[in-house]
């Protein structure tokens, strides 16, 4: 039996009622080991407004590249506010295999979804100053003027990042074909 | 035993493009740039699992979350997650999110003159059996109006949620109705070129789970992009 997937639709601008019970911002409880991360942004179109209407979704391996383990599920799930922003605290993932087995740099895989999206947006966010990702798999099949798009930014603070999405514009933030 | 290896591209025409000019929101959000084809790694290939912890056992009746019923006709909405190769997807997380009877909901930016409904949120939420069976109970959701062209109105709809096995198989999709004479006229449901496709978000009046005296039963399987495989050698 061979069936065609159902055809993807938007969430459109009432998104909060079905999933806002389950907003998840903080992934990794205390005791979970790993380098503590914050990690927040604005989402902005293509006029630069902010998108005050996107839920942002994340999943990720533990500090030693296990996805879905028993203390740690992964995934967290935010809704912007009226300036655009979401906002996650967790653990800096470590390193899980890519295409050939080849290991690839810490990531954190994102689906986006808003109004005016017929499908969700699919992006990564990678980490500043890792070492492992000039040799990316990944990272390595975006156009290199514009990796620095998923790539966060350090932000005062010791594990503040900001990684901000540009729907459109100049700074046009990598979006996949997943 | 087989490991899979990546999800299926979608069949051409069945998938929405991001530009879609006749849905006005979409010009000023799709990507502009060539997306980049993003290789189905272990990031892709997994995914959060969730359960009764968070899911409670009464999620799924959208007509008992307040003290009174609510207003409109009483509806069951149940179905199955599949995979393209038929499989059931077992276990998985399915929310659902709807208009009340009256067309309007309980949203701060939803500014439709018509009644909200004190005994209805709209919200819902359960997890498929181990036949990738879900059923909800709920009120038929009325039609609304937006401002996306002149006298534009969305035909009934319940925007649906289903995570699937991976990363690459979240979904989030709208049910129709059948019958709806505003379906020609709604960009979103005509986002696709492909009639069939299309034809698929249109649930179907369903005997089976019809509950005399009660509730009419409409059915919709919701299907997710389906595994390439590749058998594993035995090792003798
Ligand atoms: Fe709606």
């Amino acid at each position: 039996m061979s069936l065609q997937a159902s055809t993807s639709q938007t969430v459109g601008p009432y998104l909060h009622i079905g999933l806002t019970w389950l907003i998840i911002e903080n992934l990794a409880a205390a005791r979970i080991p790993g380098e503590r991360v914050t990690i927040e942004g604005r989402v902005v179109d293509g006029d630069g407004k902010p998108v005050n209407d996107a839920a942002v979704e994340i999943w990720q391996a533990d500090s030693r590249g296990r996805y879905g383990s028993k203390s740690f599920r992964g995934f967290g799930r935010s809704a912007t506010n009226e300036k655009g922003m979401y906002r996650f605290q967790t653990i800096k993932p470590g390193r899980v295999p890519g295409p050939g087995g080849k290991l690839q740099a810490p990531h954190i895989a994102v689906n986006i979804f808003m109004r005016g999206q017929l499908k969700q947006l699919v992006t990564r966010i990678y980490f500043p100053g890792d070492l492992a990702n000039g040799a990316d798999p990944v990272l390595r099949l975006v156009p290199a003027e514009r990796r620095g798009t998923l790539i966060a930014n350090k932000k005062g603070k010791p594990g503040a990042l900001e990684w901000n999405v540009f729907l459109q514009g100049r700074n046009e933030t990598v979006f996949f074909d997943c | 035993m087989s490991i899979i290896t990546g999800y299926r591209r979608p069949f051409p025409g069945t998938q929405p493009d991001y530009l879609f000019p006749p849905y006005a929101s979409t010009v000023k959000r799709a990507p502009t740039k060539p997306l980049v084809r993003l290789p189905h790694t272990q990031t892709e290939l997994t995914g959060p699992v969730f359960g009764y912890g968070e899911v409670k056992r009464g999620d799924h009746d959208l007509t008992n979350q307040h003290a009174g019923d609510p207003i409109g006709e009483r509806i069951i909405v149940s179905g199955r997650v599949l995979d393209e190769n038929g499989r059931p997807v077992p276990h998985t997380l399915v929310e659902i999110w709807q208009a009340n009877s009256a067309g309007r909901y309980p949203h701060r930016v939803d500014q439709h003159d018509a009644p909200t409904d004190p005994n209805f949120t709209g919200c819902g939420r359960t997890l498929t059996d181990k036949q990738g069976r879900y059923r909800f109970v709920t009120i038929k959701p009325g039609e609304y109006p937006w401002r996306n062209h002149y006298n534009a109105w969305r035909p009934a709809h319940i925007h649906f949620s289903v995570f699937g096995p991976a990363f690459a198989t979240r979904l989030v999709t709208q049910m129709y109705f059948p019958g709806d004479p505003l379906l020609p006229f709604d960009p979103m449901f005509n986002c696709v070129p492909d009639e069939r496709a299309r034809n698929r978000l249109i649930s179907a009046l369903d005997w089976e789970t019809t509950v005399p005296e009660t509730a009419l039963g409409y059915r919709f399987d919701v299907i997710l992009r389906g595994p390439d495989e590749t058998p594993m050698e035995k090792k003798s």
